[in-house]
């Protein structure tokens, strides 16, 4: 028998795919946009927005609103694909992506869409006002949180690791940073190619022992399991005195078979067969349905 | 000689001034408060002082984030690393999205303390200049400086406020008005028009003496604000005297230099002569000599001046 947690897990899984299923139908019409990123990062979207960040759609700019900055802005259209299924905007909308007149630009454009907190694309520089809303949460003596999403590849950046020292500094414990840790990023360091087939090193090794060095307390996820993120948001929530950063063990291209674990698919065009083959996969029934 | 005071200790007094009126401004600072000064600000305002290390990248985004919550930050460090070291920072995080932060940027042109090339910014103004949303202002003394800051603060959106180390002349009384984009006129001639912003319009002033001397009227102007710059008095100044000539402590090419140029050449084309650094990164050495050897002193503006007419 369900449980009202069991449905409501179940709630979110399906919210999840749908999502995914939005982000394939949005870059496939415009014939330009990410993938595999927002796949990936598509059920910790969905859990963040509808059950751990506190946000009011009908109040965009609410003051004492929770936070989020998607510091791997090439990730966009996933972001967009869960605003729009929380009432942000409208579903319909995503078909205007990263065309021209559109608010949903190619990379967030938080002076064109209400709901966006910052406005990311250049890697690596999402932390910094993360920790910046962080700080000025507890001069304002507020009690919101702010949440960031890295990408496993911009932690290559200097700057990622300048924003950590500041917030260790700080003790930033309203400030949580989520590494969406897919292994991949858009090329990396070749290990071997195999019958034309190009093998890249993980993006970045051990990124816990780097994160604790910098004093960070360091949880971890199954970014594909919504009950475990929902359980580790809350943990991370409860942590004093540290910021927290979540590894989250994801799969880049998560849901269609053909882009997971692919490197290719961090930004191509689908072709319609493709596109049919995608939209076939992310159908299948998610678990308990 | 007028009394000279530096913009440094105006920055931090203005500062301290500034945040009785306005309890979200907050100072962040790149390690370098006992340098700009901002040290005074923390010793009145200890909460509101954020100390962000050596990490100019990470500053920049602080004060974006903060400025999405309500604060004001003033930023303080070096002009050639709040304006290079995280441009694109400057760029993504506050230009674009028109935040509210105000870059206090110290020790700029020539005056840094013997430090070299590497401390001194050449080409800050024209680099501030090309980039949509920002409000460019190097005022000419401490006075003028206090009152950029203050309207820079009451004023949304970015600002860029190029300030100096060490004490340079006062100019401007306490009847001056600091007015955003407007250029200045702060004496009458009818030969050549000398413009200059920054402490060197002091020395576009003692340029007018010499060139009094040998009989040559010179108009001299103060441009303020790079940008926005309102073309309608240097209009008028180059109808009357037929010659320009603008004169700044920083590269020729994209600062004042430029902006006149483009706004002569596009309402009222008039000969000109762009006089500043030409095209090169200095050295280490005193104010004076530096001064000297890289063409900054009245003489050398009085001598384009003449070049100009002569060649006119």
């Amino acid at each position: 028998m369900q449980t009202a947690v069991d449905q409501e897990l179940l709630a979110l899984r399906k919210t999840a795919r749908e999502a995914r299923r939005l982000v394939v139908q949005a870059v496939h019409h415009s014939k330009a946009g990410h993938l595999g990123g927002p796949l990936s990062a598509a059920d910790v979207l969905t859990a963040l927005y509808f059950k751990i960040l506190k946000i009011d759609p009908e109040r965009p700019h609410w003051s004492d609103r929770d936070r989020f900055i998607m510091s791997k802005g090439h990730s966009a259209i996933g972001l967009y694909a869960v605003l729009a299924l929380r009432g942000f905007l409208p579903v319909d909308e995503l078909q205007t992506f990263d065309q021209i007149n559109s608010r949903l630009q190619g990379h967030p454009d938080m002076t064109k869409l209400p709901g966006l907190d910052m406005s990311s694309g250049s890697l690596g520089q999402g932390l910094s006002p993360g920790v910046g809303m962080a700080i000025g949460a507890k001069l304002l003596g507020k009690d919101f949180h702010t949440w960031v999403m890295l990408g496993d590849g911009e932690i290559q950046e200097g700057q990622v690791w300048e924003a950590a020292l500041v917030a260790e500094r700080y003790n930033l414990d309203n400030l949580t940073a989520i590494l969406d840790y897919n292994g991949l990023q858009q090329y990396g360091w070749t290990v071997s190619v195999a019958n034309g087939k190009r093998q890249p090193r993980i993006s970045i090794e051990n990124p816990r022992q780097r994160w604790e060095a910098w004093g960070w307390n360091v949880l971890e996820m199954d970014g594909h399991d919504i009950g475990d993120i929902l359980q580790t948001c809350q943990k991370a929530l409860a942590v004093k005195n540290k910021p927290t950063l979540i590894i989250s063990r994801s799969i880049k291209g998560k849901g269609v078979s053909f882009m997971e674990n692919d490197y290719n698919w961090h930004s191509k065009v689908l072709t319609d067969a493709e596109f049919a083959q995608a939209m076939t996969d992310l159908a299948q029934p998610v678990e308990g349905e | 000689m007028p009394e000279a005071v530096a913009m440094r200790e105006a920055f931090a007094s203005t500062l301290v001034e500034l945040a009785a009126t306005y309890p979200n401004l907050v100072v962040l600072d790149g390690d370098l408060a006992n340098s700009t000064r901002a040290e005074v600000f923390e010793q009145h305002y200890p909460d509101s002082f954020l100390e962000m290390g050596i990490a100019e990248q990470n500053l920049m985004g602080v004060a974006a984030g903060l400025a999405t919550v309500g604060f004001i930050p003033w930023l303080s460090s070096f002009a050639v690393f709040l304006v290079n070291r995280d441009l694109d920072q400057l760029r993504m995080v506050v230009a674009q999205p028109n935040l509210n932060v105000k870059i206090g940027a110290g020790y700029s042109g020539l005056f840094t303390a013997r430090t070299g090339k590497t401390h001194q910014d050449v080409s800050d103004l024209s680099v501030m200049r090309a980039m949509p949303n920002m409000t460019v202002v190097a005022p000419a003394d401490a006075v003028e400086a206090r009152l950029a800051m203050q309207v820079a603060t009451a004023s949304p959106g970015p600002w860029y406020v190029r300030l100096v180390r060490d004490a340079t002349p006062v100019l401007f009384g306490s009847d001056y008005q600091f007015v955003p984009g407007e250029v200045v006129t702060l004496r009458s001639g009818t030969d050549v028009t000398i413009v200059g912003t920054g402490v060197q319009t002091v020395r576009a002033l003692g340029a007018a003496d010499l060139l009094a001397e040998v009989g040559i009227s010179a108009e001299v102007l103060h441009a303020p604000t790079l940008k926005p710059l309102r073309p309608d008095a240097l209009i008028r100044s180059a109808e009357k005297t037929g010659h320009v000539v603008t004169t700044e402590e920083h590269t020729v090419i994209g600062g004042l230099g430029g902006a006149v140029a483009e706004i002569l050449g596009e309402h009222r084309p008039t000969p000109l002569s762009r006089h500043g650094l030409n095209d090169l990164y200095l050295e280490s050495g005193s104010n004076d000599d530096l001064l000297q050897k890289y063409g900054l002193t009245p003489r050398h503006v009085a001598e384009a001046a003449q070049k100009l007419l002569r060649r006119a």
